[in-house]
């Protein structure tokens, strides 16, 4: 077990070490700005008085490295500083947007992750037959489609012309949850369908891969029964791949939510980054930027843990 | 019960039974599928669902039919060599180059071919479409289709110059890092991991609300994004042919690196550099569509395929099929550019899957 304790915290390390460069690399981008951030926020007809004033009131006279190191610490007890646009606390601007961001991710993954996983050992199984030449092109359209395209696609056929679905997703406290499942149907179906496709693809490669190996073949040549042969001696090698495509296309998940978010009008997370880089109200781009990489990072980082844990060969070792 | 529908399954059930009586199994299969999925789709959805896959399998047909077509005709005008690669290309890969061929000449020919200018205003906005106007007026009155042809050069030019970048950049950093090896080789390859572990789109909004929404910056952007995918490929690639004897014996001949690299070893790893630019186009694509959309990419008045679903998304809401044709032209673009790199790979890895 020391060995894979070691594995797991040395991942661990890498990935805080990555979110730590990541702040780094978010934060002194803006410093790049030509100017700086108060010039850029008042634009250039503002006066040098209120251009001082306004860098005096964000902290900008002092030198940069203290100002993250300021960031950071605020950062990671939740506080990302005040929006200059509405001088809102940043945190209470994304802290409700981030739980429906979260809650519409997770809605797409319950119903995808087992969809995807079941279609792509069938898919797997029934290879170079017309049923997987056929999901092949199915899945290859999904994803080469941008997301607003089957998000527009869904509203036009199931919102507009049918009515069964609102088109736009809004969100109220006082909803049941029955409700909120079908207000938010539609966003969580956009996202299913491009996840799903890309999940289906990589555990098709993953079993196939899989069964092309020697061992594999010595099973089925000793005359084990073939559903025996994929439980018994594919699965337990199979988890790994499949825990990597789960967490992989999770990690997808986020950058897909932002469009989605954009077209159904969704209280999210990604509406807001979205707002703000047109507005150029950096705290909250910094902030919105900073939890997704952290999202996406953890992601990686649990695929890779979990590959680990769940490798027969480390598990026991020799 | 009207006619059409009992033709409809008429033909269906012959099909299925002249395909199980000529022993074609996986064709029978298919029809007989199609038909119980016509049972359950006639029954929730009537006539207009059997019209609609009725359609659709018609305009499959003619897809595959214009895809034998091009293949003969590249086959007939290409010299030996390469007639003999195309034979092999499956029927996929055959419309793909139908698509992007389409593509080319909408967009290198889009002046002579578009009705009107793309910013030109033409008549009110949102008119529906008349004999002068293919498809109608957008949000401020210019002609649709003329916006889409001219989209083919707007969007697909950008995505091409933001690849080709990010391509050589990479391509380049790749081989050296291969060749040089040591503290080049290991900052490369941290600088990439750091690049990558940001998700793209995210990375693009946070340099885009810094830098401004210009051409340039887009580009520069999204070529310092994608390069760190193509440096990885290429490390690895150039990685297995710097080991090889040749190598070492021209080194040991004195040649210098910048030889090494474009005698050496590029010509030992073109291929899969090839298809590895097909996919990272399509990436690219679909990521300047992305932020076409968010209205951070390529600015009005110039016609994008993005922002014009955005502009004209109003008219979703009526039920019209219209502000969705961009984006069909964006995912058929990306859908017909992966079944040739679907192609280039299996054909360039050698690989057969059991």
């Amino acid at each position: 077990m020391g060995d894979i304790l070691q594995l797991v915290l040395k991942r661990l390390g890498l990935g805080v070490v990555t979110l730590f460069v990541i702040s780094i690399l978010i934060f002194f981008a803006v410093e790049l700005l030509p100017g700086d951030i108060a010039q850029a926020v008042l634009g250039q007809a503002a006066t040098p008085e209120t251009v001082a004033a306004l860098r005096e009131k964000m902290g900008l006279d002092q030198p940069a490295i203290l100002r993250y190191f300021q960031w950071l610490g605020g950062a990671v007890t939740g506080d990302f500083g005040v929006s200059l646009i509405s001088g809102e606390r940043v945190s209470t601007a994304i802290s409700d947007r981030f739980i429906n961001t979260l809650f519409l991710a997770c809605y797409a993954a319950v119903i995808a992750v087992p969809i995807s996983i079941i279609l792509g050992v069938i898919v797997a199984l029934l290879r170079n037959t017309l049923f997987d030449r056929v999901a092949n092109v199915v899945t290859l359209t999904s994803i080469s489609s941008p997301e607003f395209f089957l998000g527009y696609i869904l509203i036009l056929y199931l919102a507009v012309k049918t009515n069964y679905f609102p088109a736009i997703a809004s969100l109220s406290s006082d909803m049941s949850f029955g409700e909120l499942l079908h207000r938010t149907f539609l966003p969580a179906l956009t996202l299913v369908l491009v996840v799903t496709a890309h999940m289906m693809r990589m555990t098709r490669a993953a079993i196939i891969n899989l069964l092309a190996s020697p061992y594999i073949e010595m099973a089925r040549l000793k005359g084990v029964p073939a559903w025996k042969v994929i439980v018994k001696h594919a699965l337990p090698n199979a988890w790994a791949p499949i825990i990597n495509v789960v967490a992989l296309n999770l990690a997808y998940l986020i950058t897909g939510v932002v469009l989605v978010e954009v077209v159904f009008v969704y209280p999210g997370i990604g509406q807001l980054l979205v707002d703000a880089v047109s507005k150029r109200d950096f705290p909250i781009v910094q902030a919105c930027c900073l939890i997704f990489a952290a999202t996406f990072i953890l992601l990686n980082l649990a695929a890779d843990v979990g590959s680990i844990l769940t490798n027969p060969r480390l598990r026991h070792p020799k | 019960m009207n006619s059409f529908v009992i033709g409809y399954y008429a033909l269906l059930i012959g099909a299925s039974c002249l395909a199980a009586y000529f022993k074609q199994r996986q064709i029978f299969l298919l029809i007989f599928s199609l038909t119980l999925i016509s049972f359950v789709t006639g029954i929730i959805g009537g006539v207009p669902a059997l019209r609609f896959i009725t359609i659709a399998a018609g305009l499959l047909a003619l897809a595959a039919g214009v895809s034998y077509a091009f293949r003969e005709f590249l086959i007939i005008i290409s010299p030996d060599g390469v007639a003999k690669e195309l034979r092999t290309a499956p029927l996929t890969a055959a419309f793909g180059m139908f698509v992007i061929f389409t593509y080319a000449i909408a967009g290198i020919f889009a002046p002579v071919i578009a009705p009107f200018g793309e910013a030109e205003v033409i008549s009110s906005a949102f008119a529906p479409a008349d004999e002068n106007m293919l498809l109608g007026a957008d949000q401020l009155g210019r002609d649709m289709f003329s916006r889409i042809i001219y989209g083919a050069r707007n969007t697909v030019g950008l995505a091409l110059l933001a690849t080709a970048l990010a391509f050589i950049a990479g391509a380049l950093a790749g081989l050296l890092a291969a060749t040089k090896g040591g503290w080049f080789d290991q900052f490369m390859g941290r600088a990439a991991d750091v690049i990558m572990s940001i998700p793209s789109l995210i990375f693009a909004l946070l340099m885009l609300s810094i830098f401004g929404t210009s051409l340039v910056v887009i580009v520069v952007v999204i070529a310092l994004i994608y390069s760190p995918r193509v440096f990885r490929l290429t490390r690895a690639v150039a990685g297995n042919v710097v080991v090889m004897d040749y190598i070492e014996a021209a080194k040991l001949r004195g040649e210098g690196t910048w030889y090494l690299i474009r005698k050496e070893i590029l010509p030992n790893s073109t291929a899969p550099l090839i298809a590895e630019f097909g996919l990272e186009f399509c990436f690219v694509f679909l990521l300047i569509a992305g932020l076409s959309f968010l209205g951070l990419g390529i600015q009005p008045p110039t016609a994008d395929w993005g922002s014009m679903v955005r502009e004209n998304a109003t008219l979703i809401s009526f039920g019209e099929l219209t502000p969705l044709i961009p984006a069909a032209a964006i995912a058929l673009l990306t859908v017909a550019v992966n079944f040739v790199v679907d192609w280039m790979l299996f054909r360039s890895s050698g690989l057969k899957e059991v």
